[in-house]
């Protein structure tokens, strides 16, 4: 027997394959995208579901891109994105017959942080740039103990990744073309609880994820825009005004004009329960 | 009548056999054109040479580099490291299995590998990333223990019930002459292991490495938990590494289809079709071998 071992390749198949199935349906949506927000659209939909029985309504994550690649091929009717989309896709969704609508659902801070062992407890944006870019290598240099940073960083596929890149390590000048990019030896992982789990088992780490993942495990440190005007913990009133600086909208993208069950979602996200529900998972509400 | 339908339904049987039996043929080849379509794409933006040598991948930055030796290297370490794990404990397993075990020890030795080959690739990583990880980390003092070395043990485990129950096989179908004839010329038990059945199941062998080496070079969901995913050229196995695989996975939800980061995807399937084919048709060779 032949053994070929060809199932990453199956894997890259079926995704092809499952891009091109499944017919739209005006009672069931089918949500896709950021994994920062996922917690958030699931909270969502299990409320909207129970007053709205009749509907059902399918969350997956992946990542913002998934989400927008998947839009752009039709196989999702909403979005969620972590990041504005870009203007490439919204060209390869018009080659498709597909126009998209944007809605702002809520804010959220990406806290940088640092293992509880670690007696850094603020940091500028400037020195966040220089450790994520490779510049500065040690902790010592910002104030810590002697060791090798460990820079920890989310795939290529997160928006957070690409929000972190523009507007940290290229303090938001001409987008993610300001030519700044991760250090080399920066480890990626895959998602913000592998983040999470390194940074509590490891005292040089240092990593970023939503503010929703905080906890007692990781320190959240503080961060300052121009250490004049005082350093910031990523917290809501913080991320309200708009003191903490490294703080950014959370996006749904619908397909085309959204049918009535996707409309009575929307409308449901930004009632006043619903916003209510991006603050119990630990977002920011825009209303 | 009856003769005639029996003779259509034995056509049809006969066909449906032979169907079944070239759709797998069918489908590799269909993969394989469906890769090189959209795979060779790239090259349109750049050169074989740039992609296969270049030293840097920043797939999504303006302008985006593409290039895979740091990657190649990955997966070459990688599956490196878990073949000097697994290829002597896989064999050495196998013979303690096939020549020494008493029957009723190898009935559970032979489920229990057999379990571990059920064990899926996303459990390893996980359990991988919980136990092995800090493990490595502390062992050899390094700063994280995301590397090449805890992918590559992890790995090995995955890779060891293959090559066991392959080299076991291979074992097995040495004639018991041989066994027989060097008992009988005054040879102690473990001089018939080392100096004739090894070297009498020797093609079986390297046929067995050979597949355990494609198991780990495939091997996606573990790896990409595990080994830390930084695209740099490894200097060493403690260096954390990205390997083909991961790199596929954690990025194919990002690329834009018809972007020159979706085709140079593809096209690092290519690259990997062919390192799997050729290390199949190696493992192929050696089993033909053995049954002359």
């Amino acid at each position: 027997m032949k053994k070929f071992n060809i199932l990453p390749l199956l894997v890259l198949f079926s995704l092809f394959v499952s891009g091109c199935t499944r017919p739209p349906r005006d009672n069931t949506i089918n949500i896709i995208g950021s994994d920062t927000m996922v917690n958030l659209v699931q909270s969502w939909a299990e409320e909207f579901m129970k007053s709205h029985p009749d509907y059902f309504i399918a969350v997956t994550g992946g990542g913002s891109g998934t989400g927008m690649a998947n839009l752009i091929s039709g196989s999702c009717d909403i979005a969620s994105a972590s990041r504005k989309i870009k203007p490439r896709e919204i060209e390869l969704a018009a080659q498709n017959g597909i126009t998209q609508h944007e809605f702002i659902v809520g804010l959220d801070g990406i806290a940088v942080v640092v293992n509880p062992g670690n007696p850094v407890n603020e940091l500028t944006i400037d020195q966040l740039a220089d450790i994520f870019t490779g510049k500065l290598t040690n902790w010592k240099d910002v104030g810590g103990k002697d060791g090798k940073i460990v820079i920890l960083s989310r795939e290529v596929n997160s928006g957070t990744h690409i929000y972190f890149k523009e507007r940290v390590l290229n303090k938001g000048k001409s987008g993610a073309s300001g030519g700044k990019e991760f250090a080399p030896s920066a480890l990626m992982l895959s998602s913000s609880q592998a983040i999470a789990d390194e940074i509590s088992g490891n005292e040089n780490a240092i990593g970023y994820y939503g503010m929703g993942y905080i906890n007692p495990k990781q320190k959240p440190l503080k961060v300052a825009k121009d250490p004049k005007t005082g350093y910031f913990s990523p917290d809501i009133p913080s991320v309200v005004s708009g003191k903490y600086p490294i703080s950014r909208p959370m996006f749904l993208y619908t397909k085309n004009e959204p049918n009535r069950c996707a409309r009575e979602f929307l409308e449901f996200a930004m009632s006043k329960r619903g916003q209510e529900i991006v603050k119990e998972t630990d977002f920011v509400p825009v209303k | 009548m009856n003769i005639k339908f029996r003779r259509f339904s034995e056509f049809l049987i006969e066909k449906a056999i032979f169907l079944s039996g070239i759709i797998s043929i069918l489908f590799v080849v269909l993969i394989f054109a469906f890769l090189l379509k959209e795979g060779l794409a790239l090259f349109k933006y750049v050169s074989v040479k740039d992609f296969i040598f270049g030293a840097e991948w920043y797939p999504i930055s303006e302008p985006p580099k593409f290039g895979i030796i740091s990657l190649i290297m990955g997966s070459v370490w990688v599956t490196a490291g878990a073949i000097i794990i697994s290829v002597p404990i896989g064999i050495a397993a196998a013979i303690y299995i096939s020549e020494i075990a008493p029957r009723k020890i190898r009935g559970i030795l032979k489920s229990g590998i057999e379990m571990l080959a059920a064990i899926p690739s996303v459990v390893i990583g996980f359990i991988g990333i919980t136990t092995l990880v800090p493990l490595v980390k502390n062992v050899f003092g390094l700063s994280t223990g995301l590397t090449a070395l805890s992918g590559s043990i992890m790995l090995a485990f995955m890779a060891i019930p293959t090559i066991v129950s392959i080299a076991e096989d291979a074992f097995y179908s040495i004639p018991k002459r041989y066994k027989e004839a060097a008992l009988a010329l005054g040879a102690t038990h473990w001089q018939t292991i080392w100096r004739v059945l090894i070297k009498a199941a020797f093609p079986g062998i390297v046929a067995a490495s050979m597949l355990g080496i494609g198991r780990v070079i495939g091997e996606t969901m573990a790896v990409m938990m595990i080994t830390g995913n930084v695209a740099k050229i490894p200097n060493s196995i403690f260096d954390p590494v990205r390997t083909l695989t991961a790199t596929i996975a954690a990025e194919m939800g990002e690329a834009v289809r018809g972007s020159d980061h979706y085709f140079a995807l593809f096209a690092i399937g290519i690259v990997l079709f062919v390192i799997t084919f050729l290390i199949n048709l190696i493992a192929d060779i050696y089993i033909n071998r053995e049954l002359k």
